[in-house]
């Protein structure tokens, strides 16, 4: 499920590509308040917020850069650095705290040897914490590039990590 | 078709109700996200294909709809007139399933509920406990409505409450309907609905604009109803609104979703289009002269922007960052113009009380809350879901009867209810009705309606500290005491769940939480104590063992549990030694293994993987 | 204005209905502490430290943004209201180094001056610091972010008054911070170095490098003057420590600029005790500058003009004044050119 947040860098258009910009920016033209949503869709495009994307979104649409950079470092959802191949998703929801998240984050990071919030120096993994995503029932969640993996232990958090590290990091094997 | 007046609305009603009338059979697929998690959308296509293949298409109505609730037993099917609910499905027996049920009128035994104390399967849904107690005003219809169908809504007579209420009744014989059926916001704090329409409705506007706001920022975690709300019945969501447009006098809302929430972002659209094309929506609805359109604005990820300064900074493209009240935004809000602000929960009941009328609906809950609450009720509990009771209904009802009770015959120790704002309830107040006032008497509060359960294996220290962390993470920094205090707060229970506790945090634990509530600008601040407030109230002998005795009496804290083998237990299979990340445990082939203390980090890796369950925590 | 009937610490006033709280309460002679508010920016109610109490209000309410209204009863110095200040006080200072010593703004600080009223030695609550690198990426504008207290004047101030927007709120929570974007410096930034960030930072976060050093707030003396460089007439205090100007502000409230200064009524001082300064008239003598008396000096202009004028006529004469000298000095000087030379070439700089 979900398709289209499946792993593969290649979904997204290089950063010196401008001409998704200028389309966003004139599709949201005239409507200062929209620049959330211009954030989205330049996440989408780009995969993050590029500083120089930023620099042409604040000169293209009349924002001051600080303006974007506060509001882009405010938002827990934009992401300023480029994403690893694989994003991994613990929630930590109250429903998955009581049920051992604590124990999926410590093993992600002892594996992938990287705190929540970044990618790997090989920029193989993204590691998240995400605040709930609302499948309680099935706590705890780990969420690895739009596949939910539920009631989770840390050991099966080993397993799961260990298609990903080893097998030529496809993960593709279960699928 | 275009809707022109309150005939036609009927007309048209009527005549998709014929239309469905002409089946005999329906079934209903859960697709809420919780499901769609469980993959109920195989469970969907397989449905479609074997009705397809068994030549039923002129029989039955399929519909694939938004959450029904039950989301621990996902995929869920339910059929129609029968009322078999099946739990739990596998795709590649969906056609078996149809076969049995509707060609051969009977049941497929193996996909029936079982009820988990007398292991008794239940044949109708409507006699499974979970539901057998919920009174479901709301999440009742859910299952008749694919939310990217219209008609589905007006075949429930959709939108006729809107029409009513601009053909037949003036603003403020609106607002005192709502008075009368003591409606008060779902949304966390209870404020009385109508009063807050009416201060906005009598607020003075600089150029007469008005606006309205649906709050769909829902972001307490563990609770999940508002989503579910959106994403199977957007219509209603919309028609409230309308209702609450024309009572205020506001010409244009907004929808404030969260960007987590991408179904229920994509059915509002849908039902947004749908409802302008029909001329539900948009300019002279219906011919009534009334003008009032809805536009979605989507949140970046902020808990913060669930209050209501930070929200409308928020749509307006700033960082949200809470700003002093007053001015309510009910005087000032969007763009420094009257703004009434209320939360799906409380919108979706507005069509209803014009529905079923202001005494009706007051007719349910308890003197000072009426009608239902949606919780979603996760954590330790069988039964996880969104359940929709009567106000008034008492813990130990919904967490027993409804929720079936803790799994595992592991020992009750909390409820959680609030979110982050809220508290942690204990078994002694397990008989407490579930209203605005008797939960805030014992230093909770309604919230949203997150309930998270906890047995005796929850250390009530670590459940402070997450709280404490993810309202640290959440404070939007913008005033000191929730910026500095909250760090400082968390500080000290880390302090604590590490070992190094001293009785003078505890003290300190009650100045910090005394004065970052007194002296905070925004609701977070102001209530993010809460946690730390009512675990200290109630289980303040937890962080004595803490701090004097250096035990986690529930054996979660890390640093003050030692993770032992039982000789008895092992047969020495090897698979914890192998797991275990820092190669502490050893023994021979086949004999009791030991863990080495030394080089233990306590991950409990070992734990989960012992299928002779000879692992513990101390 | 309609006015409202208030009561503060139970003494009666009557203030203007669009008063804050923190205004009534000075003009009844009632001083409430502040750290966010500047009264050049609008109010922001961040620091906490301006709460009081209101009756039926269930928290304490921040008196520098609530409004006033009809019958408000306000209390600013119960128990309450000292304690939850005093927990703030603590809580910035145990993120705050406790380098008051040998820090610029000792004497002028709002925080320090706080911690002496309320008596805050050693905070109660102890954790983690932040550790920033000190920044000084140029001439004028030292930031010292381990000192900065979140209050947002400096965000503020340079969007809502200069209308530049250098910085905005960084990150957010415990780490939020005001900052450049991607921790650019200042020259990097759309920066004028007005300095007016400076000018309103509470603590000594921000500071006029050029002015470091130089003298504490006790150690100069302020003289009130016109701004200098041009004619809108700025008031300026300038910072005199042994007969030098060592620094300069501007009185908030005060004048037409109301406190605020650009780049040269802030920093443009360095001429008067730079030795390249000329303080006599020079003529040139044989190719050699020559000091001469004022006299002289005067008598080789009048002089040389004449002469100019009588071979090719008035109009080949022509006047540039100068923002620098006041509007009568301008007036004056127009006058020589069109009554006493004759000709209409006047311009002054303020349009080069």
């Amino acid at each position: 499920m979900e398709a289209e947040n499946c792993h593969c860098m290649q979904r997204f258009v290089p950063v010196d590509d401008l001409r998704p910009l200028e389309e966003i920016v004139n599709k949201y033209r005239g409507d200062k308040s929209a620049v959330i949503s211009i954030f989205h869709e330049l996440h989408e495009t780009y995969g993050y917020l590029d500083e120089k994307i930023m620099e042409e979104l604040a000169r293209r649409a009349g924002y001051q850069l600080s303006q974007l950079y506060g509001l882009a470092t405010f938002y827990t959802q934009f992401r300023l650095e480029p994403v690893g191949e694989h994003i991994i998703k613990i929630c930590h929801g109250t429903a998955c705290h009581v049920r051992n998240a604590q124990g999926l984050i410590d093993e992600a990071e002892r594996t992938l040897g990287i705190r929540p919030g970044q990618t790997s120096p090989d920029r193989k993994f993204t590691l998240e914490t995400v605040n709930c995503v609302g499948t309680c029932a099935l706590a705890p969640v780990v969420v690895v590039d739009g596949k939910y993996h539920g009631r989770m232990t840390p050991s099966k958090m080993q397993k799961l990590l260990k298609q990903y590290t080893e097998k030529g990091g496809t993960g593709e094997d279960e699928d | 078709m275009r809707i022109d007046s309150p005939a036609a609305l009927e007309r048209y009603c009527e005549e998709v109700k014929e239309k469905k009338a002409k089946y005999p059979y329906r079934v209903s697929v859960c697709g809420g996200t919780g499901c769609q998690a469980f993959n109920c959308l195989e469970v969907y296509e397989a449905l479609v294909e074997s009705i397809k293949e068994n030549d039923l298409e002129e029989e039955v109505e399929l519909k694939l709809t938004g959450c029904h609730g039950f989301c621990e037993m996902g995929p869920l099917m339910y059929f129609q007139p029968m009322g078999t609910f099946y739990a739990k499905v596998d795709p590649k027996d969906v056609n078996d399933i149809v076969v049995a049920t509707i060609l051969q009128e009977g049941e497929v035994e193996k996909y029936l509920y079982r009820d988990p104390v007398s292991g008794e399967k239940i044949h109708h849904r409507e006699e499974i406990p979970f539901y057998k107690k919920q009174v479901r005003l709301l999440l009742g219809i859910n299952h008749l409505i694919r939310p990217q169908v219209i008609d589905d809504y007006l075949a429930l007579d959709g939108y006729k409450a809107l029409a009513k209420v601009l053909f037949e009744m003036t603003p403020e014989e609106v607002i005192e309907a709502v008075e009368r059926a003591g409606l008060r916001g779902r949304g966390g704090a209870g404020f009385p609905t109508a009063r807050k329409w009416r201060i906005c409705r009598e607020a003075p506007s600089p150029d007469g604009i008005k606006y309205i706001i649906c709050n769909a920022d829902e972001g307490d975690p563990g609770a999940y109803m508002d989503r579910s709300l959106l994403e199977g019945n957007p219509h209603a969501v919309i028609e409230g609104m309308a209702i609450g447009a024309y009572a205020i006098g506001a010409c244009e809302g907004y929808v404030y979703v969260r960007h987590e929430y991408p179904l229920a972002l994509r059915n509002l659209l849908v039902a947004l289009d749908q409802a302008r094309e029909m001329n539900l929506l948009g300019k002279d609805i219906m011919g009534s002269g009334f003008d009032f359109d809805i536009k979605v604005a989507v949140g970046g990820g902020a808990f913060v922007c669930g209050e209501e300064t930070a929200l409308i900074a928020s749509i307006e493209g700033k960082r949200g960052m809470p700003r002093p009240r007053p001015p309510y935004p009910a005087v000032k809000g969007l763009w420094g113009r009257p703004t009434n602000i209320n939360n799906v929960e409380t919108w979706e009941n507005v069509p209803l009380i014009i529905r079923m009328g202001p005494e009706k609906f007051a007719e349910i809950g308890t003197e000072n809350s009426k009608g239902t609450k949606i919780f979603s009720l996760v954590g330790k509990i069988n039964n996880t879901g969104l359940v929709e009771v009567p106000m008034g209904i008492t813990l130990r009802e919904i967490i027993y009867d409804i929720g079936g009770g803790i799994p595992g015959n592991k020992a009750f120790k909390a409820v959680q209810t609030g979110g982050p704002s809220g508290g942690c309830i204990p078994a002694e107040h397990l008989d407490i009705q579930v209203d605005f006032e008797s939960l805030q008497g014992i230093g909770s509060m309604m919230g949203s309606g997150g309930m998270i359960v906890m047995d005796e294996n929850t250390c009530m220290v670590d459940i402070a500290k997450y709280f404490m962390k993810f309202l640290c993470e959440e404070s939007c920094g913008k005033c000191v005491p929730c910026r500095v205090g909250t760090k400082r707060m968390l500080e000290i229970l880390t302090k604590i769940c590490d070992g190094e506790g001293t009785p003078e945090d505890l003290e300190a634990l009650e100045v910090l939480a005394a004065d970052i509530k007194a002296a905070s600008l925004c609701a977070l601040g102001g209530t993010a104590p809460n946690p730390v407030l009512t675990t200290l109230r109630y289980f303040r002998h937890e962080y004595e063992e803490h701090i004097y005795n250096k035990k986690c009496p529930a054996g979660v804290c890390p640093a003050l549990i030692t993770i032992k083998i039982d000789p008895e237990k092992c047969n020495g299979c090897g698979a914890c030694a192998k797991v275990c990340p820092v190669n502490a445990i050893s023994g021979e082939k086949k004999q009791p293994h030991v863990v080495d203390p030394e080089l233990c980090i306590r991950c409990k890796v070992c734990m989960d993987r012992c299928r002779q369950e000879a692992i513990y925590a101390e | 204005m309609k006015s409202v009937s208030i009561t503060i610490d139970g003494k009666a006033v009557e203030v203007p209905a669009d008063y804050t709280i923190l205004q009534a309460a000075r003009e009844a002679g009632i001083s409430i502490p502040t750290l966010c508010h500047d009264e050049r920016l609008e109010p922001f109610g961040a620091c906490r430290v301006c709460v009081v109490k209101v009756e039926g209000a269930r928290a304490l309410l921040p008196a520098c943004a609530t409004p006033v209204s009809e019958g408000m009863r306000i209390w600013t110095d119960l128990e309450e209201v000292r304690r939850a200040r005093r927990t703030v006080i603590e809580l910035l200072l145990s993120d705050h180094p406790n380098d008051c010593m040998v820090c610029e703004r000792s004497g002028s600080c709002e925080l320090q001056d706080l911690a002496y009223e309320y008596g805050v030695r050693e905070p109660r609550f102890q954790g983690e610091r932040h550790t920033y690198e000190v920044l000084d990426d140029n001439p004028l504008i030292e930031r010292d972010y381990n000192k900065c207290i979140v209050c947002g004047r400096c965000v503020r101030i340079c969007r809502e008054v200069q209308g530049v927007g250098v910085y905005d709120f960084i990150n957010r929570g415990f780490d939020a911070i005001p900052g450049t974007p991607y921790g650019r410096s200042l020259p990097e930034t759309p920066c004028e170095f007005c300095g007016q960030c400076v000018s309103t930072c509470p603590t000594g976060a921000l500071v006029s490098i050029p002015y470091k050093g130089k003298g504490r707030a006790w150690q100069v003396t302020k003289v009130r003057t016109t701004c200098p460089y041009c004619g809108c007439g700025c008031q300026v205090d300038l910072h005199v420590r042994d007969g030098k100007v060592v620094g300069a502000s501007s009185p908030v409230m005060v004048g037409p600029g109301q406190g605020n200064l650009c780049v040269k009524g802030r920093y443009g001082y360095e001429f008067i005790h730079h030795p390249d300064r000329l303080t006599r008239p020079m003529v040139r003598k044989g190719g050699e500058l020559v000091e001469v008396s004022w006299d002289e000096a005067l008598d080789e202009v009048a002089g040389r003009l004449k002469e100019i004028m009588e071979e090719n006529g008035p109009d080949s004469v022509a006047f540039l004044c100068s923002a620098r000298c006041t509007n009568e000095e301008n007036y004056l000087l127009q006058k020589l050119a069109r009554a006493v030379v004759g000709t209409n070439n006047v311009d002054h700089c303020a349009r080069l």
